[in-house]
């Protein structure tokens, strides 16, 4: 069977073209299982997974656990919204108390970056980034990239334009690897004060001008503005930040006709994003979320196939 | 005699000396340096083939007692010293309490006393509890026995504070050692903020948070004329500040540590948590320009910044973990290796640097083997073979960044007031 080059899935950083392609290809084979009667398949059965989740989380944590319910695992959920250390036990303990009980998959979510590498090293179970602070959010990414695949027939030599707060924003820069990883122009664009030092190094054009960004863009991503930016001198208000970098249907009168918007959620409707666009026909917020069932379910299969799972073949 | 090392190489650059010759000891003070001694001492040492230096001081270190002895105690810290080659340390007095007061400097002392095998000098707080605020008892504590003062680990903020320190140290010609960081600028910060910084996810510490108390530091002892004393300087800038102020006059020295010289931020990218420390490690330029100093001389000092930390505070998340690597055992062998042997400076710039010039900085009468001066003697071996061992370590933390490092060359011999006191 096919099966990643990594025991883990940290980041985007660590994946080759070639891995990239392959949980897509089967992200797009096992989409059609939400389409049967039976949404189930018996790939994970008698394999069992951990949701560890240090952060509050619902729409991540659901698609993971829907993922591995519709693969048939055994799913353990460890959830914590206080971190490990106020309740006086590392990080590093809980997860060798995991272990213990000898899971095959563990997912992690956590405030720190670099949580789930210190996973990784430490631990048997194979380890799922599920978002480590503002480092990465590899699955956000392959399920934004099936999302423009399926719509656009293609990824690369496209423009991608990301817009927001780039600096606090861990899906900005998995998109950012995971998109110039696979030949798309990957533009940034947000208040310099929210783009952080060197970000071109990871292959992507930066401006401060929004128009510029999504001038000839193939797809427009946008992303969350947190209220509490304002109160670190980030930017000046919400509503000085609508009128620069907000989604207008305005803007998009200057977008290509063929343009697509996409948005990790959740949303602020009126902040970063207008209700007119967010509900447009252009928009696959929605597409984005199913994607991301498919996606996990790709990911947590290709990952049991490294622990040297018997998994029954699927054909394609 | 009581204690005669032979043809050993004595370097000394404050004699101007480097010369093979027998160095002969009597009542804890060098008494003759001769080619040849006639006299057999009480005690002789073989040492053909080894340096001969006057002693090391790491004239910035962190002892943790009283407070954190899980961590470091006045004695594991000393016993590392001595292991490391250093025959005096300078504790740093962002203990618990704070050595901000007689008390705390004389339980210092004495513990020093009582256990320590090498000398040890206490710095103490600029301010009261190093809160930034009120002026801590510095006369009273100088009369005690510190030799510095400074809020390292909580430098002070307020300008008008560290003016009015300034001004007050030079009542007793106390040098005033700064740390110097805005914490406004570094607020969050967990390692050097660029590149690494943003594809890591972890939040930057600007080189400018240093940059900008350097150059406030500047312009204040410029006015107060003090003593000022930059400590782990670790950016381009902040040095190309202190060369500039000098030409002015201004009385300015600084120092610099090992891994701010061997270490980039790209050391960061495991993850690992004995990379972490503050000021963080920074880009290759600030690197190659704080080589450029030590060689050139505009750096005065090489201290350790010794920060030891139990390993569970360190088993944690990046950004969790506390700040600080020990270095007092690692230190010495890793600039004779790394700087020495390939001749990037001169085994005289080395006693500078560890010697010489922290002795003078903290007005020590040290630092010189001239007959009559303290036998305090780092005795090296150019082509000692190890390799760095944190189980190994006489100190009780691990948190080394230098793991598993093959050197060549590194102390063999540490004698103080004329007693061996550690030998390999």
């Amino acid at each position: 069977m096919a099966s990643l080059s990594h025991k883990d899935l940290l980041g985007i950083e660590q994946l080759s073209i070639e891995d990239i392609n392959l949980i897509l290809d089967t992200a797009e084979a096992l989409r059609e299982v939400a389409a049967r009667p039976v949404k189930k398949v018996p790939t994970l059965r008698g394999k069992t997974v951990v949701n560890l989740f240090f952060e509050p989380s619902t729409r991540t944590r659901s698609s993971f656990e829907l993922a591995e319910k519709r693969l048939s695992a055994d799913i353990l959920n460890f959830a914590s919204t206080t971190s490990s250390v106020s309740k006086g036990e590392t990080l590093l303990d809980t997860a060798h108390n995991l272990e213990s009980m000898a899971p095959d998959i563990i997912v992690i979510r956590h405030q720190s970056a670099g949580a789930p590498h210190l996973l990784g090293r430490e631990c048997r179970s194979s380890i799922v980034n599920a978002g480590d602070g503002m480092h990465e959010h590899p699955t956000q990414a392959l399920l934004d990239a099936l999302t423009v695949r399926t719509v656009k027939g293609r990824l690369d030599g496209l423009k991608i334009a990301i817009i927001g707060d780039i600096s606090h924003s861990r899906v900005a820069r998995s998109d950012t690897l995971l998109f110039h990883k696979m030949g798309a122009e990957v533009w940034v664009c947000g208040p310099p004060t929210l783009i952080p030092w060197d970000f071109d190094r990871l292959g992507a054009r930066i401006t401060g001008c929004m128009d510029e960004a999504i001038d000839g863009a193939d797809v427009i991503m946008m992303l969350r503005l947190q209220h509490e930016r304002q109160n670190e001198a980030f930017i000046p208000s919400t509503r000085e930040y609508y009128n620069f970098y907000g989604l207008t249907r305005e803007r998009m009168r200057r977008a290509k006709k063929d343009t697509i918007v996409m948005h990790p959620g959740p949303l602020n409707r009126g902040v970063e994003i207008d209700s007119d666009v967010a509900d447009a026909d252009y928009s696959v917020i929605l597409n984005q979320v199913a994607n991301g069932v498919a996606t996990r379910m790709a990911v947590l299969y290709l990952l049991s196939g490294y622990a040297g799972l018997k998994v029954k073949k699927t054909s394609r | 005699m009581q204690l005669i090392l032979r043809q050993g190489r004595i370097v000394d650059p404050s004699q101007k000396l480097n010369t093979v010759a027998d160095l002969g000891i009597e009542d804890g003070r060098v008494v003759e340096i001769a080619p040849k001694i006639g006299t057999k001492g009480k005690k002789e040492i073989d040492a053909r083939g080894l340096l001969v230096l006057p002693g090391f001081i790491d004239m910035h270190v962190h002892l943790r007692e009283p407070g954190r002895e899980d961590a470091e105690t006045i004695e594991s810290g000393t016993n590392a010293g001595a292991r490391g080659g250093f025959t005096g340390v300078a504790c740093m007095p962002n203990t618990q309490p704070v050595n901000d007061s007689e008390a705390v400097t004389s339980f210092i002392l004495e513990r020093a006393r009582e256990v320590s095998k090498i000398a040890v000098y206490p710095v103490g707080a600029i301010t009261k509890g190093s809160q930034g605020k009120t002026l801590a008892e510095i006369g009273e504590m100088h009369r005690t026995g510190i030799v510095a003062i400074s809020d390292d680990g909580h430098p002070v903020q307020d300008s008008q504070v560290m003016r009015r320190a300034m001004e007050y140290s030079k009542l007793f010609n106390l040098p005033v050692i700064d740390h110097c960081e805005d914490r406004d600028l570094s607020a969050g910060g967990v390692m050097n903020e660029g590149y690494y910084s943003t594809a890591l996810g972890l939040r930057g510490i600007n080189p400018a948070a240093e940059e900008v108390q350097v150059v406030r530091d500047l312009i204040l002892a410029h006015y107060t004329g003090a003593h000022v004393h930059i400590a782990h300087i670790s950016t381009k800038r902040s040095l190309e500040a202190v060369v500039r102020a000098r030409r002015q006059k201004t009385s300015i020295t600084c120092e610099a540590t090992p891994h701010h010289l061997l270490l980039t931020d790209a050391e960061v990218t495991s993850y690992n948590t004995n990379t972490k420390m503050n000021p963080p490690l920074r880009s290759r330029e600030d690197v190659d320009a704080l080589v450029k100093g030590i060689a050139s001389g505009d750096i005065d000092v090489i201290a350790s910044d010794h920060a030891p930390h139990n390993i569970n505070d360190k088993m944690l998340e990046f950004d969790r973990a506390p700040f600080g690597v020990v270095g007092l055992e690692t230190s010495v062998s890793l600039i004779f290796d790394r700087f020495v042997r390939p001749g990037i400076i001169s085994i005289e710039r080395m006693v500078q640097l560890f010697s010489t010039n922290p002795a003078r900085i903290l007005r020590l009468e040290r630092g010189t083997l001239a007959k009559g001066a303290c036998a305090d003697i780092t005795v090296l071996d150019p082509e000692l073979e190890h390799q760095i061992d944190s189980k190994r370590f006489l100190s009780r933390s691990r948190n080394t960044p230098f793991e598993g490092w093959k050197l060549r060359g590194g102390p063999t011999m540490t004698i103080v007031r004329g007693k061996v006191v550690w030998n390999l």
